[in-house]
């Protein structure tokens, strides 16, 4: 019965052992080699993207966004799954439609209503110069500060989803016992709620962070051509430059780079059992 | 102790309001920009501003004769109505194996089918064109449907996985008491059951894979042009008013489709 039935796996196994592990495999070999057509081996690629400051930089800045991205989406996210988690049925279903709403919308459509909202003469400019807060336009668009909004909003569903999961699943009891012990609300979920909710907070993190780090649309259309990440690096070398060795070794790295911090965040849920016992 | 009780209630009260303030910011935040890409499609004049000179349904006419983007958005439905049927089928099948296994075997599978969903998508689609021309083959839809199902099948395996987690077994094992083949069992009782989670992870499957650029970049061309490409490479180029009107439509139709989803798959409930 066990072997017959893990047979059903198998139509799916082939499909990725052909189309997902055979190219990644191919993709490390042509990272190692000199040229496209992959004649001899060399690590060359790799000691010049680690010796550049110029590759460098484009590394940090993406991990650096996704972060920035992640920690806005919590701010918000948070709050959202809290609210959700306590409001009745009804509410609950209306404000979760709303929280997924922009997560089925094209991202391209998206992150083009953005440009509609952020631009010289974009509806934010407009506001703050109709209150006087400034006299000449705000530059918004095609700043980092307009890619982690942006990722935000695009990104947002991902962390409320895995936060409310684990937040109704919790007995609630637990909050009103805190309660009813004496400890205020900000104390009952700074000491129990957050770190019961701690699993899905995680979870959230992960699929923002390695969502937003490889955002493609939303950085080159709001960071515009000066604000380079890998992931446009990794295009533009591939397509442009027709580098094809170069850009397969900076997209091995850039996986490795996402993979490292998904990793650190995923032993932080071993760790919470613990932090949340003591 | 009275005062104690005053200040517990005033505590709870700012908790309340902050959670609230933040939640409403973000519900604006969310919803907002969507509002605004239509009602600047429905502009009268030229250019793309907000809020709009005169309103008119023009630019959406216009988009009667916009024969490179009507051919795009087919292209983008073929390919993620095949994208959705695959991703429904094998999704299901190793969903249905993985939930009857313990082993570490099942577990690998689950972690191995679920990793599209971290790994960079761009890279992924870059290792497919590498390996596509190093057998000596050209890009073409079929790759492209295949690629998209790599990248959207996690959808169905998840939504199908949590509602598989709460068919009952005595179920199977009274149907194949009753001399139902195992066929038969899936067709009449484990399907009707698990019917809405697939359902609902399909219909993410196909609205990942009519939105997926990361993939589409490297194994589209101009032939066979997706519609969130050809939407970007206008946007990136000359912005007119235009892909407002065609982002409005998409806008329109998401909200529909989503609406028929939570009608019918219960949408909201499948994926938390």
């Amino acid at each position: 019965m066990q072997s017959g039935d893990l047979k059903l796996v198998l139509p799916l196994a082939a499909l990725f052992a052909v189309f997902f592990i055979a190219p990644l495999c191919v993709l490390v070999v042509m990272s190692l080699s000199t040229d496209a057509e992959m004649h001899r081996l060399t690590v060359a690629h790799y000691v010049k993207f680690f010796t550049d400051a110029f590759n460098y930089s484009i590394l940090w800045n993406t991990i650096v966004l996704g972060v920035k991205a992640t920690l806005l989406c919590l701010l918000f996210g948070y709050p959202i799954a809290w609210v959700c988690s306590r409001a009745k049925s009804r509410w609950q279903a209306v404000l979760l439609f709303l929280v997924i709403l922009p997560i089925m919308t094209s991202v391209v459509v998206r992150t083009f209503s953005w440009i509609v909202i952020l631009g010289r003469q974009g509806v934010l400019n407009q506001i703050a110069m109709g209150l006087g807060l400034t006299s000449e336009p705000l530059r918004l668009l095609f700043t980092e500060f307009g890619v982690v909004i942006v990722l935000a909003q695009v990104q947002m569903p991902l962390m409320v989803l895995p936060i409310l999961t684990v937040m109704s699943k919790t007995d609630p009891n637990l909050a009103d016992a805190s309660r009813a012990l004496g400890a205020g609300e900000w104390r009952t979920l700074w000491k129990v709620t957050l770190p019961l909710s701690l699993p899905g907070v995680i979870a959230g993190c992960i699929l923002t962070y390695s969502a937003s780090v490889t955002a493609f649309v939303t950085q080159t259309l709001i960071g515009g051509a000066r604000l380079v990440y890998m992931p446009l690096h990794i295009y533009q070398q591939a397509i442009g430059a027709n580098n094809w060795p170069f850009a397969a070794a900076i997209s091995i790295i850039f996986m490795f780079a996402v993979l490292i911090v998904v990793y650190l965040l995923n032993l932080l849920t071993q760790v919470t059992p613990a932090a949340a016992k003591s | 102790m009275q005062s104690q009780n005053s200040i517990i209630d005033w505590e709870a009260m700012s908790l309340r309001f902050v959670f609230t303030a933040l939640t409403a910011i973000a519900v604006v935040f969310l919803i907002g920009p969507s509002l605004i890409v239509i009602l600047t499609s429905l502009t009268a004049s030229q250019s793309l501003k907000f809020p709009p000179d005169g309103l008119s349904l023009r630019w959406y006419v216009a988009l009667l004769n916009a024969d490179q983007m009507q051919q795009a958005a087919w292209t983008s439905l073929v390919v993620a109505f095949w994208a959705a049927v695959l991703s429904a089928v094998l999704g299901t099948a190793a969903a249905l194996a993985i939930s009857r296994s313990n082993s570490t075997a099942g577990r690998a599978f689950d972690m191995l089918f679920m990793s599209p969903l971290l790994l960079p998508a761009l890279a992924f689609g870059f290792a497919a064109l590498v390996f596509i021309y190093q057998l000596g083959l050209r890009p073409s839809i079929p790759f492209l449907v295949l690629g998209h199902v790599v990248v959207c099948v996690p959808f169905v395996l998840r939504t199908t996985l949590a509602a598989l987690t709460q068919l009952d077994p005595a179920l199977l094992d009274a149907s194949a008491s009753l001399g139902a083949s195992r066929w038969m069992t899936f067709r009449r009782v484990i399907l009707p059951l698990i019917g809405r989670g697939v359902g609902a992870g399909s219909f993410l499957a196909f609205m990942a894979s009519f939105d997926n650029v990361p993939v589409s970049l490297f194994l589209a061309d101009e032939r066979t042009e997706v519609l969130p490409i050809h939407l970007w490479q206008q946007i990136e180029t000359n912005l007119d008013v235009r892909t407002a009107a065609a982002s409005g439509l998409i806008v329109i139709l998401t909200l529909l489709l989503m609406l028929l989803a939570e009608r019918f798959a219960g949408l909201t409930r499948q994926m938390r």
